[in-house]
């Protein structure tokens, strides 16, 4: 699937969403389920500091795709990790180098992407940027 | 609803209707404000006087020769003598008006540059805002004095027989605060300025968090340094003041140069203004002054006496029905403190249980409370933390459990 169509499809997940607690709940749950990074990735290397949250992330390139994993000690960071996961990971770097993040919005969170909400996550989608930036020059 | 409580009948619905904001619905729900530590909300009779302020008397002061400016600059002293009484300051010309309590702090560190030297050493309490260490720090890098920490306990006290050990004859200054904002912490300041002017060091007390409290007494206290901050007792933001003894004020050199800080300037040399205008560079926060002079005569008129008696029922009440949830840990449980409740829910992180909270209209502080040293100190990422005022209610906390528990049941 593409990145385009990936949003869609969480798009339409949320729509069945009545109230904000509901969205809320499938959040967390998604970040209980969210595959963690390694262990050995968890590590200043790969920490991205938000104020209030932390978040690692890792990234590492098979056949020209970019795979990413992640993990944060707050499962409402992480259950937006596991949608920008969802989102990101697998594509191609030059996908992800021009996808935009708009469908935060619709699915009524764009609060948690706010620059001041210190919780590490528009960091995080800079860090995936940088990095498919990074293997889109190897693969030039 | 009248709310007695140790024979005093306070009514807490009539407060509520001076505070226009607490009407408000944020996500949906009645906000429940309960980040007081962190700004206080706003009375409709402070709101007003910058309404008036600048609706009739704008114009700048000290200065003019015009009706306008010397309205504007006898209310503005006007404030500065309203402060003076309120934290009984021998001299008004001991109160200077600051942008809040880290400009206080600066403007005394930085002073402080030209009088230290190299085996010189602070004393800064393990309790404080990263307000009160960081100018202390930059203090320290400039002269090569030493900063030492006054460590704290598990209760969040501050452990006095370590610092007695700690006070020596290099020992030049000492900074605590009054009310650590993270755990709500009083602690003993009587002692700690005795203490140290006996090696005669001089003593900087950050009020931020005790003024919307406690009346400061300074001459009582005999305190060399007292600053706070006019948002956190229902004034408006970006003013505060600097209280300094006046042999203080007089060694210290000036922390900015502009406007009104001077007497004469020519491209040779400036002579200084007297106190306190030697350390009022610029044109202030007039309407901020002013405003901060008409907070200090709300909260007044409520009564400090009052306020601290019912605030303290509801740090009892929430205290009692936070501890009743499973897993839920109180950090910071002195004897001696403040409306502050510091807490965590078990294997739950502080930043979702107020992103919870906030969804339901509840507004608390999450995280390390720029004090991350006490983080530090209990290895924690950081807190919850329930900061309460005069103008909160048993229903609002009662809110506010409810709200931790839903959290709790979502994110377990």
């Amino acid at each position: 699937m593409t990145i385009t169509e990936i949003q869609n499809e969480i798009i339409d997940e949320f729509g069945m969403f009545d109230d904000w607690e509901e969205r809320y709940q499938y959040m967390i749950d998604l970040g209980k389920t969210l595959p963690l990074i390694n262990e050995q990735y968890k590590t200043q290397d790969y920490i991205i500091k938000g104020c209030q949250s932390k978040v690692w992330v890792h990234a590492e390139m098979n056949d020209d795709k970019v795979k990413f994993t992640a993990d944060s000690d707050a499962i409402i960071t992480k259950g937006i990790i596991a949608i920008l996961i969802r989102v990101f990971s697998n594509q191609h770097p030059k996908d992800i180098i021009e996808a935009n993040t708009d469908f935060i919005d619709k699915i009524g969170l764009k609060e948690h992407l706010s620059p001041t909400r210190a919780n590490g996550l528009v960091s995080m989608i800079k860090q995936l940027k940088m990095y498919a930036i990074a293997y889109q020059t190897q693969l030039n | 609803m009248n709310d007695t409580i140790n024979h005093i009948n306070f009514d807490v619905e009539s407060i509520r209707k001076d505070f226009p904001i607490l009407n408000r619905e944020v996500n949906g729900k009645p906000l429940v404000y309960f980040d007081n530590a962190a700004t206080s909300q706003t009375p409709r009779q402070v709101i007003d006087v910058i309404v008036d302020y600048y609706t009739n008397y704008n114009s700048n002061i000290h200065r003019g020769v015009h009706s306008l400016s010397q309205e504007a600059t006898d209310l503005y002293e006007q404030a500065r003598l309203k402060i003076q009484e309120h934290v009984n300051a021998k001299y008004n010309h001991e109160i200077i008006f600051t942008s809040g309590t880290t400009h206080g702090i600066n403007l005394v560190a930085t002073g402080f540059s030209s009088l230290l030297k190299p085996s010189d050493e602070v004393l800064v309490s393990a309790l404080e805002h990263h307000s009160n260490i960081v100018p202390w720090q930059m203090l320290c890098e400039r002269t090569g004095a030493l900063l030492k920490v006054i460590p704290m306990n598990e209760e969040g006290e501050l452990v006095i027989d370590t610092y007695e050990n700690l006070l020596s004859e290099q020992t030049k200054l000492v900074f605590v605060n009054h009310i650590s904002n993270a755990l709500g912490t009083i602690n003993p300041i009587e002692t700690i300025i005795k203490k140290a002017h006996k090696v005669g060091a001089a003593v900087l007390i950050d009020g931020a968090q005790s003024c919307p409290h406690i009346k400061p007494n300074v001459q009582e206290l005999d305190v060399d340094f007292y600053v706070t901050s006019a948002h956190k007792m229902c004034g408006p933001t970006g003013v505060g003041m600097l209280y300094g003894k006046e042999e203080w004020l007089r060694k210290l050199p000036p922390y900015q140069g502009g406007g009104e800080m001077i007497a004469e300037v020519t491209f040779e040399k400036t002579t200084y203004a007297d106190l306190p205008h030697k350390f009022e560079a610029g044109t202030p926060n007039i309407a901020g002054g002013i405003a901060f002079g008409a907070a200090i005569d709300y909260m007044n008129k409520v009564g400090f006496d009052v306020i601290a008696t019912y605030e303290h029922k509801l740090l009892e009440y929430a205290t009692a029905q936070l501890l009743a949830i499973d897993g839920l840990k109180i950090y910071g449980t002195a004897k001696e403190k403040t409306a502050v409740i510091s807490f965590n829910i078990e294997h739950i992180h502080p930043y979702d249980i107020g992103t919870i909270l906030d969804k339901m209209g509840i507004a608390v502080r999450t995280g390390h409370h720029c004090a991350q040293p006490i983080m530090d100190f209990y290895k924690i990422p950081g807190t919850v933390r329930a900061s309460f005022a005069f103008y909160n209610t048993k229903a609002e906390i009662d809110a506010l459990v409810q709200g931790v528990k839903k959290a709790k049941m979502m994110l377990s």
